[in-house]
């Protein structure tokens, strides 16, 4: 049997008596490309805060790289990679002292850092900007910087809130590209999303609704499954009974 | 620890690109050092007085030449009436009236007495009461001078009896200058400003940026989060201070006459007490604006409350508790004993055990409201 | 108009959605006028006097009886030498040492004069003077009242009057001063980070976009700051009357009048800090770090403006709390009218005009 790097079990964040994620249960292999998509304010981010040991969940269970969510969030941060929706580099440092941080504060060592930096900068093609206040860099550049830091330590997994807000379709294709190379090398891939044809990328989806999670399954099934051609109208179909509808 | 490395290497790349802030945090203390102390005057001198000469008599023309000869008065109107002089108190021209009695000085020699009135403006602070009270003294000086009072009066006893002369000295400040007083809390104050302003304005930002989700994520330690934020500030507050210690004898010729290095393990306590309450502030806080007005809260009553201006003692015994729960008036307090008196170690050690408390107090508390995990 | 009053209508919402800032804004203003009321005084009180009476006479212990019924005085009776003062002062638990010589009575009586001696802690130069005022005036009372014959013929009395403030309430002095420094802070920190905010977030641009005048823009920021600001000064008002019990004398529509006259200056200067400055904390370190002890100072309710040099006496005139300062004081203390307070108004009004027409001025270049 394959490893399974995420393992997800009834898990439930509770805001008095607002439910944000409602008993969900899944789980992810190793290397796999895991959609997690919903409308805004279904509970995605939520959750994946949870994942990430940057909150507690009400109840529950998940281990997320063999670790709990409940108390071992310090150990799970040493095992993964996050990119949240709201950029989050250092605007005021250049590319490689943002490079150089990151990679320090995760233990990658001086050494491998000056090398996979050099690497990351020449296969980018950013050699002019490496410099260069990463605040003065065009969106798209920084989301895909933000993306190869976050995977510059060689997480287990890494977990993308929403990567590919604001950025136009090709900057989205590389960005893709990204995503496709780091998932090779064995990295699990944990996405957000609600650009559907985001979706088609990904091995297997799941489609929250209101805090539950009302499908999980590949792209391919999921469309027979609604005997429909596009994953949109299967979006639409799940979504169209949510009560709490989007901010 | 090597975690920290890293953390320290970030925040002073930060600090350092920043030039704005950067000259703002040196600047703008140095600045208000060099100018604002010639300000904080409390020796009143150019009191205004309006007079109201009922009398015209020799003595009463004596007395108030010689309140225009004391150096402290400005006579700025001799009025008819009371009703006159008054409108100059309302138009604020002037601080003080002294009305004459018509039969001063007949009243004064024929019953041995005689009561001048002296109307304070007692809404203008201590000007115009410690005016009241210079004039008193004046008048007093001028009664005992009086040519019938320096008649002896032929008495049973030939000796006089019974006069207790009283000498008075100043130590440490024998002219009594207001600079040894104010200068040293001025720097304390500047310092206090920049510890708690710049640390808790830092983290907030990086909440409002969101970059601190970022370090959340991480495996950086809480402890290891706040050294990282601590450090650098600590370093650039002991700048600060190091600059203005140099102003204070360049620009004042103030010099510890106590231990230089002692004054120094006393700053860094207290920097780290300080910095802790940034800190503090900015894990209560969201935003910058409202990590400001906190800030600004808290270091106004420490500047109006901790005896830079006004007594601690002569307070209320609640905002004396309140005072002792300050950080700032325990540093000012042993800031003016070294600098001033040369107070050694054993002199300053229940203070300085206050500031430590504080320094723990505060940082622990910062720690553990610090949450990684929500 | 309409767009105006949607787009005020928008800065309220931002303004009020947060009860945090809300309750930061109004309770901690609150809050400090009450505590600086009640805690502030000009008054030296409690002073920590060490007696060391070296003859034990009945002349001294009656001074020293007179001494300790007076409220000023904590007084420690101890006999003391000169390197002992020393100590005792760089510990800090003493404030002044009053010495009876040996023999104080016998040299009285037998010479006729005897000499008391006040040693004064001088690192706090007011206090210690405060002290040699206080113990002349008792041991000159003590004189007078056991030796007549030493005293003069011929007195001249003195009859103080203290005009607006009868029962001598401390508050009086510091509450004009505290009133003007909280508002002239609070409102100017407020508005010197709206706009800087904006460009942080980068929505100025969607304002600078829309078919809005850039006045208007700096017009509906400042609306609301107005608004939460006269509210603020009525809150502290109402606490000043109730709480520390100062009298209105004059005109409350004139008072209104002219605070918010100086609401809209410190508004003004607000705008054109947020004008001027690119970042929040940069905005935000201006109007409070750099701000704070210079409007403490030259608001001039702690130290007396006419004793300062005249370089600063030149720099006080340039801040807006001093004239506003002088403004409350004449209107709500000693019960003015405007004729009294014209020239003090008028230089606000200039001021705000000139501060207005720079952060204007400042906001169209960035149009470009």
């Amino acid at each position: 049997m394959e490893e399974k790097v995420i393992v997800c079990k009834d898990l439930t964040k509770q805001f008095g008596d607002f439910y944000a994620v409602d008993k969900i249960s899944f789980d992810v292999s190793k290397g796999e490309i895991f959609g997690f998509l919903g409308a805004n304010g279904a509970g995605k981010t939520t959750a994946m805060r949870i994942l990430c040991g940057l909150s507690y969940p009400s109840s529950g269970e998940a281990t997320v790289a063999g670790f709990s969510v409940r108390n071992q969030q310090e150990s799970i941060k040493k095992n993964i990679g996050y990119m949240s929706q709201k950029f989050s580099l250092y605007e005021n440092l250049s590319i490689l002292e943002n490079i150089e941080f990151f990679g320090g504060v995760y233990g990658v060592s001086r050494k491998d850092i000056r090398e996979r930096s050099d690497k990351l900068i020449q296969d980018m093609g950013l050699q002019k900007e490496a410099k260069k206040m990463v605040g003065s860099l065009p969106l798209g550049w920084k989301q895909k910087l933000a993306f190869s830091v976050s995977i510059f330590h060689r997480p287990k997994i890494v977990f993308l809130d929403e990567p590919t807000g604001g950025v136009d379709p090709v900057t989205r294709r590389q960005f893709w590209d990204m995503i496709y190379d780091a998932s090779a090398s064995g990295i699990t891939i944990f996405v957000t999303t609600h650009y559907m044809d985001e979706a088609e990328y990904c091995n297997r989806i799941s489609v929250m609704v209101d805090g539950k999670m009302e499908a999980l399954d590949s792209p391919a099934n999921l469309k027979k499954r609604y005997a429909t051609d596009s994953m949109d109208e299967v979006f639409y179909k799940l979504a169209r009974g949510a009560r709490r509808s989007g901010d | 620890m090597r975690n920290l490395g890293f953390l320290l290497q970030k925040e002073f790349r930060q600090i350092f690109r920043d030039k704005t802030i950067l000259a703002m945090i040196l600047a703008l203390p140095i600045i208000q050092l060099m100018i604002l102390p010639w300000a904080m005057n409390l020796n009143i001198k150019n009191i205004n007085l309006s007079i109201v000469d009922n009398d015209h008599s020799s003595y009463s023309q004596q007395l108030i030449t010689k309140i225009g000869s004391s150096g402290y008065f400005r006579i700025i109107s001799a009025d008819r009436s009371y009703k006159e002089a008054l409108e100059h108190i309302e138009n604020g021209s002037s601080d003080l009236i002294m009305e004459l009695p018509s039969g001063f000085e007949r009243n004064l020699v024929r019953e041995g007495k005689q009561t001048i009135g002296i109307s304070v403006d007692a809404i203008n602070g201590s000007k115009a009461s410690i005016g009241g009270a210079y004039l008193a003294s004046v008048i007093s000086d001028f009664n005992a001078n009086l040519a019938i009072n320096e008649i002896k009066v032929p008495d049973y006893n030939t000796k006089p009896t019974g006069f207790m002369e009283i000498t008075f000295s100043n130590w440490y400040n024998p002219l009594a200058e207001y600079k040894y007083f104010f200068v040293p809390g001025v720097l304390v104050l500047l310092l206090t400003m920049i510890g708690g302003f710049m640390t808790a304005l830092n983290i907030v930002r990086e909440k409002e940026v969101g970059t601190i989700e970022q370090i959340n994520v991480t495996p950086i330690k809480k402890w290891e989060f706040i050294l990282g934020k601590l450090i650098p500030f600590w370093i650039i507050g002991m700048i600060v201070f190091t600059i203005g210690l140099l102003v204070i004898w360049a620009v004042y010729g103030i010099t510890s006459l106590g231990s230089l290095p002692l004054l120094y393990v006393v700053a860094g306590t207290y920097m780290i007490a300080l910095l802790g309450f940034g800190l503090l502030v900015s894990t209560f806080c969201e935003s910058q604006v409202q990590a400001m007005f906190v800030a600004f809260f808290f270091i106004l009553i420490f500047i109006l409350m901790s005896g830079l201006f006004t007594a601690v003692q002569s307070m209320p015994a609640w905002a004396r508790i309140i005072s002792g729960f300050t950080p700032v008036s325990h540093f000012i307090k042993i800031m003016r004993m070294i600098m001033l008196k040369g107070s050694g170690f054993s002199d300053i050690l229940t203070e300085l055990g206050y500031i430590l408390t504080f320094a723990l107090v505060l940082n622990a508390l910062a720690i553990w409201n610090y949450r990684k995990t929500s | 108009m309409k767009e105006l009053l949607v787009f005020i209508k928008k800065e309220f919402k931002h303004v009020f959605r947060d009860p945090r800032t809300l309750l930061i804004m109004f309770g901690l203003p609150v809050a400090q006028i009450v505590l600086f009321g009640f805690a502030l005084t000009s008054e030296v009180k409690n002073i920590d006097i060490l007696i060391a009476d070296n003859s034990k006479d009945m002349i001294s212990t009656q001074i020293t009886d007179k001494i300790k019924a007076s409220r000023y005085f904590i007084i420690q009776e101890k006999n003391i030498g000169g390197t002992d003062i020393d100590r005792a002062f760089k510990r800090g638990g003493v404030q002044s040492v009053l010495i009876f010589p040996a023999n104080f009575s016998n040299d009285l009586s037998h010479e006729g004069k005897a000499q008391v001696q006040i040693i004064a802690d001088g690192t706090d130069p007011n206090t210690a003077k405060t002290i040699v005022n206080y113990l002349t005036a008792i041991i000159g009372a003590y004189q007078q009242e056991k030796f007549p014959t030493a005293s003069l013929r011929y007195q001249i009395l003195t009859e103080p009057r203290m005009l607006y403030n009868e029962e001598d309430n401390g508050s009086m002095n510091f509450i004009p001063g505290v009133m003007a420094l909280i508002l002239m802070l609070v409102c100017t920190a407020l508005t010197s980070v709206s706009i800087v905010k904006e460009k942080e977030l980068g929505t100025m641009e969607i304002l600078l976009v829309s078919p809005f005048k850039p006045v208007m823009v700096l017009v509906s920021k400042a609306v609301p700051y107005f608004i939460l600001s006269l509210i603020n000064f009525t809150l502290i008002l109402l606490l000043s009357v109730f709480l520390l019990h100062i009298d209105i004398k004059g005109s409350i529509l004139l008072l209104y009048m002219e605070s918010a006259l100086f609401i809209l200056t410190c508004l003004s200067l607000g705008l054109m800090i947020s004008n001027a400055t690119n970042a929040q904390q940069t905005a935000l370190l201006i109007s409070m770090m750099g701000m704070m002890l210079p409007t403490i100072i030259f608001t001039g309710f702690i130290f007396p403006l006419e004793n300062m040099p005249w370089v600063l006496r030149t720099i006080s005139n340039i801040v807006p709390s001093k004239w506003y300062f002088l403004i409350i004081k004449s209107v709500m203390l000693k019960g003015l009218g405007l004729q009294y307070v014209w020239k003090e108004t008028l230089i606000l009004m200039v001021m705000t005009a000139v501060l207005l027409t720079i952060a204007i001025k400042k906001f169209k270049i960035r149009l470009q």
